[in-house]
């Protein structure tokens, strides 16, 4: 242990701590609201975004300094850093969402603003843990948020149904981590990745206690990121939870969990990569393949884009099956671009959806292109982008993976992802062809509603991103890697 | 001394009610029971491993699991029974079979 352990050093946790001071802020500044009738929920948001934006600033400005603190339980490198920039994008865009949405929803705006800024924490610190009580500490603060943002609509019985489910199933799901975590406790000794790492190399851990304990353990991220067979609960819990939150759930716990698994493997298990690669792979064909199949026969867009999530999910895995840099590197651009491509499709969903109502069929897009070409183009780039169609960012975020994969000798892997794109690409083009090309009819012409002008910057951002790091993915990249190269020449 | 592996033993059995529970039983709040057996499984595995690790004096991460580990089960009831009320309120029920509007 070196002094630098030895100290209490904020540094590595100063994204977290500053989320949490505004979502403190946020409640301290509710109370105020509902004393008196002073406006100040139209700022409370506002407030919320500044919060936001200064610690993705903080973030970048962190990147390169790469500290472990909390004796090795946590740690600031590079990677945790770009994760905190997605779930921070996500973060951000959501609140842009959530600023007409909420109201008609909720009345307590200011307990969503901070629930929104305290999962964010979470998931922040998610990517950051380097140890198994950390890690767990971090899944809980935003998983239980989330069951509250799920069924913030209270009168809405959808939307206590999706609490509900989301909860006794995430509920058990952690009682499933807490025992692995048990297990990988009493197999190593230690709950520190380092020194899991340490005991394995060492060949002091228990073989058979480790196994059962590492099997539990990708049930319970299986769950979170829904992995099949553990995804039960994605499409009921997407279609019933309000838009905005959806969104939010999709980008950020996708990019939590799957930078708590790149920690868990890559740090406390390397020595054992020729047993763990494999069964990742095993799950990420099976998640794409079931997630794909399932969204082509579903006529809810919330539903859709909850079995599309699913696919993305085993995209993601792809790189991280490999477990070479390049596949983690490419997963933490698929994130990123998933962030800025899914956001967007969330915000046109929201625009097509009728008052009070939290879901909208697809064939509502038929013939959009004609009477809101503006909308129709937006949603197309998302589409294109989802469906990994270059110039836009989800073909470079697919290409990093699968080429990660077959550099890391998982050709198979790489060929059943690209078979799945192409299923993929079936039904989010059937959306494009739909809206150039279908007839509405009576039932399904609806006039999407007027952006507001938070909603419309959002759709505005999500699509300049998802254009410009597909043009210039090296935007991305250079950003994270200036950080990578910091640390080589920091040992 | 009791050996290690009946406590382990005791641990998987308690995990095995509490998965039943959660599993079998239609009632919310019987799942939530189980789901609690599941977690308390976990920490007297927790705990076992601690006392029969090296050093249980000096190192004292089982423990500490485990006291976060209770920590987070009391969130984790106050947000489920705040969501069982809220279904309640709107449906007169909290049996699971009822809670069919979201599927396709």
């Amino acid at each position: 242990m070196n002094s630098a352990d030895l100290q209490l050093n904020l540094y590595p946790v100063l994204p977290e701590l500053l989320m949490v001071a505004t979502a403190a802020v946020v409640m301290i500044l509710d109370i105020f609201n509902r004393k008196g009738k002073a406006p100040t929920s139209m700022f409370l948001p506002w407030f919320a975004l500044v919060g936001i934006l200064v610690t993705a600033a903080v973030s970048i400005w962190l990147i390169g300094q790469p500290i472990s603190s909390f004796q090795g339980m946590a740690i600031n490198d590079a990677r945790a850093q770009a994760l905190n920039l997605v779930v921070l994008a996500g973060a951000a865009l959501t609140v842009l969402l959530s600023i007409r949405y909420i109201p008609n929803v909720n009345r307590q705006t200011g307990e969503y603003y901070a629930l929104i800024l305290l999962v964010s924490t979470g998931m922040m610190a998610m990517g950051s843990a380097t140890d198994l009580m950390a890690l767990f500490l971090a899944l809980e603060t935003f998983s239980l948020g989330l069951y509250i943002l799920a069924g913030l609509s209270r009168t809405d019985r959808r939307s206590n149904e999706a609490a509900m489910k989301y909860f006794l199933l995430g509920a058990f799901a952690s009682a499933f981590f807490v025992y692995g975590a048990a297990y990988v406790y009493g197999a190593t000794g230690s709950t520190r990745f380092d020194l899991i790492a340490n005991a394995l190399f060492d060949g002091k851990a228990d073989p058979s206690l480790l196994a059962i304990g590492v099997t539990l353990l990708i049930a319970g991220f299986g769950f979170k990121v829904s992995l099949v067979p553990f995804h039960m609960w994605t499409p009921d819990v997407y279609q019933g939870s309000p838009t905005p939150v959806t969104a939010f759930m999709s980008v950020g716990t996708k990019a939590a969990a799957f930078a708590a698994f790149y920690r868990l493997f890559a740090f406390a298990l390397p020595s054992e990569q020729a047993s763990w690669g494999p069964v990742l792979g095993a799950l990420a064909i099976l998640t794409m393949t079931l997630g794909n199949l399932a969204a082509l026969r579903q006529s809810s867009l919330k539903r859709l884009l909850a079995y599309s999530s699913i696919a993305h999910a085993g995209y993601i895995l792809v790189g991280l099956a490999t477990a070479t840099s390049a596949g983690i590197d490419g997963a933490l651009f698929y994130l990123i671009s998933y962030a800025f491509m899914n956001m967007g499709a969330f915000a046109v969903i929201i625009l097509l959806e009728r008052q009070g109502e939290m879901d909208a069929l697809g064939n509502r897009l038929n013939g959009l292109a004609r009477r809101h070409p503006q909308v129709a183009m937006l949603m197309s780039i998302f589409m294109f982008s989802l469906a990994g169609v270059p110039p836009f960012a989800g073909f470079f975020g697919k290409f990093f993976v699968f080429a990660a994969a077959v550099s890391g000798g998982y050709s198979w892997l790489a060929a059943v992802a690209m078979l799945n794109s192409a299923i993929g690409a079936y039904y989010y083009l059937r959306i494009i062809v739909n809206m150039y090309f279908a007839e509405p009819t009576e039932e399904t012409r609806i006039e999407p509603q007027q952006a507001s002008i938070p909603l419309a910057f959002a759709l505005g951002v999500s699509a300049v991103f998802t254009v410009a790091l597909g043009v210039l993915p090296s935007l991305w990249t250079n950003l994270v890697q200036s950080g990578a190269l910091n640390l080589v020449a920091m040992r | 001394m009791v050996p290690l592996t009946w406590y382990l033993i005791l641990a998987a059995f308690v995990f095995s009610c509490g998965l039943f529970a959660a599993l079998g039983r239609r009632n919310a709040i019987a799942v939530l029971m189980g789901i609690e057996l599941m977690l308390n499984a976990a920490n007297i595995n927790l705990i076992a491993f601690w006392r029969y690790g090296a050093a249980p004096a000096q190192n004292l991460d089982g423990q500490i699991f485990a006291l976060f580990v209770i920590a987070v089960a009391a969130a984790e009831v106050a947000v489920g029974l705040a969501l069982v009320i809220s279904v309640y309120r709107n449906r007169r029920t909290v049996n699971l079979d009822d809670l069919d509007l979201l599927k396709g």
